[in-house]
């Protein structure tokens, strides 16, 4: 997982930027962090999780991860929070949610004013 | 210098043959009046096989300037032509051509903006792109339309500008007035032009690049502050492209066309075609004994603004006339007139009395006892001391 500090360079003074904004790097984007614009956080309950992967397919950042065939961890450093694998996911819980202890989906939308690390 | 070959031509018909000659690898574009000649000619070379150009005839001005930048961006050379309402509708790809840095070369043939509905000259459409990013000439003739066309797609390509540029003319008096055309001989104007080796493009499947890639708050003004840096010093280019155009063509190609201005005491500055009225006025008048003067800028972006100031701080009054209304700005005055007083003030003169003339609007007919009227209100002016209306009307019915 990449962290903030190889984010593109705002060192940069207007004179040494690409003219027209020309990206020449390839693959950089996983460089630039998006993880700060979230307000909400999509959280999973791992035990009634059915590994249908809806959730990954649908999300629009690659922001959800597969590990061995299994959903992975939500990559926070660039989820921006949109909410669409908490909208698709197709699985009703039949106990209470792991994290906010409510019933619904396997993935509940969480403010993110209720974590520490915007990154974990 | 080669010699040209002297044709009849409108002023579209003389800039599809520019495009001819030039043999763009994209050419986008939809018809609109007064411009629609430009691409119904090229699009008959296209037809015929006399070029190897992409012509993709899109359903809209947006989708043109859409597919010119996509083109521009692939790596192609790029040109189009639109007019009035067309421009207008390219709006949002103008500044997004600008800001990615494409050369793309558009012929605007002037034409009032609706509404009321009007298909005739003047210069709303282009006055209104002023601000997008594009460089600007202005034509008096389909000669100068022509060979405009010729230099603007050297200078937008050039490697230190990167600029797209828009060469524009008179709907109708030029767009569609036969004259006598001098074309220069197709490989002349090809080796010219040179070809078009873009540093990053699209298509460069070794080299990949991402083009018109987010740009947020933390690089957006850098990038503008270095766009209006290209614009600021493309000067010295624009002039060594003309001069080499000059050398060339052995036809003038000042960006500043100056009549009489040496010692004249009242001057007119006008832009295209106009100018070639203001200037047979001048010259009877002088005939008579009167020192007056007539400035045509052929290059309004970058506007020349010290260039002109030193052309007309030693006049006692000056006209400025303008083919469109800045509306709201102070008492509704054009845009030439805010860019001249601007550069005045810049340099510090505040002396010289300068007066706006609003003309010609919807292609109203500018006649010389017009231009006459001009001259004598500026008589007056330089005389009484006394400036009088600062926006006043040439050819409105009062």
């Amino acid at each position: 997982m990449t962290t903030k500090h190889e984010a593109p360079r705002l060192d940069l003074p207007w004179d040494q930027v690409a003219p027209g904004g020309v990206v020449t790097a390839v693959g950089n984007s996983e460089t630039y962090v998006t993880g700060t614009w979230r307000t909400m956080r999509p959280v999973r309950d791992e035990v009634q999780c059915t590994q249908c992967l809806t959730c990954w397919i649908m999300c629009p950042d690659a922001a959800i991860t597969v590990v061995d065939g299994k959903v992975g961890p939500y990559d926070y450093v660039h989820c921006k929070g949109c909410g669409v694998c908490a909208e698709r996911c197709p699985v009703n819980i039949r106990q209470p949610h792991s994290f906010t202890g409510q019933m619904g989906k396997v993935i509940h939308m969480v403010p993110e004013s209720d974590f520490e690390n915007v990154n974990e | 210098m080669v010699a040209s070959k002297y044709m009849p031509l409108d002023g579209a018909n003389a800039v599809s043959q520019a495009m001819r000659q030039i043999n763009p690898d994209v050419v986008a574009a939809y018809p609109i009046t007064p411009q629609t000649a430009v691409v119904q000619n090229f699009s008959q070379y296209v037809a015929d096989g006399i070029v190897n150009t992409e012509f993709i005839p899109v359903e809209s001005e947006h989708a043109a300037m859409s597919a010119c930048i996509g083109a521009s961006a692939a790596g192609a050379r790029v040109m189009t032509a639109t007019a009035a309402n067309g421009l207008a509708l390219m709006w949002e790809m103008l500044y997004i051509a600008s800001g990615m840095r494409l050369p793309i070369v558009l012929t605007v043939v002037n034409r009032a903006l609706s509404s009321p509905l009007n298909i005739h000259c003047d210069h709303s459409d282009g006055m209104g792109a002023r601000d997008s990013g594009w460089l600007q000439f202005y034509a008096e003739s389909g000669q100068e339309a022509y060979d405009n066309t010729i230099k603007s797609l050297k200078i937008a390509e050039h490697k230190d500008l990167l600029l797209p540029v828009m060469s524009c003319q008179d709907g109708f008096i030029t767009g569609h007035g036969v004259e006598r055309v001098g074309i220069l001989p197709d490989e002349a104007v090809r080796e010219f032009v040179g070809s078009y080796d873009p540093e990053h493009y699209l298509l460069d499947t070794d080299h990949p690049v991402t083009m018109g890639a987010w740009d947020f708050t933390d690089y957006y003004f850098e990038h503008k502050r270095q766009q209006s840096e290209a614009i600021n010093n493309s000067m010295p280019v624009i002039l060594e492209v003309c001069e080499e155009y000059e050398r060339l063509s052995e036809r003038p190609q000042p960006i500043l066309d100056c009549y009489g201005m040496d010692d004249a005491e009242l001057a007119v500055i006008v832009l295209s075609s106009t100018a070639g009225t203001a200037r047979s006025v001048a010259r009877r008048l002088r005939a008579q004994g009167a020192k007056v003067g007539v400035l045509k800028p052929r290059l309004y972006r970058p506007f020349p603004a010290q260039q002109i100031v030193d052309c007309i701080k030693n006049c006692k009054a000056v006209a400025v006339l303008d083919r469109a209304i800045s509306f709201g700005a102070p008492q509704g005055m054009g845009p030439l007139y805010t860019d001249v007083t601007s550069a005045l003030f810049v340099a510090g003169i505040s002396g010289l009395p300068i007066v706006n003339y609003i003309y010609g609007l919807g292609g109203r007919d500018t006649t010389p006892p017009m231009i006459e009227s001009a001259f004598a209100d500026l008589r007056v002016i330089a005389d009484s001391g006394d400036r009088g209306d600062l926006v006043r009307y040439l050819g409105l019915r009062a």
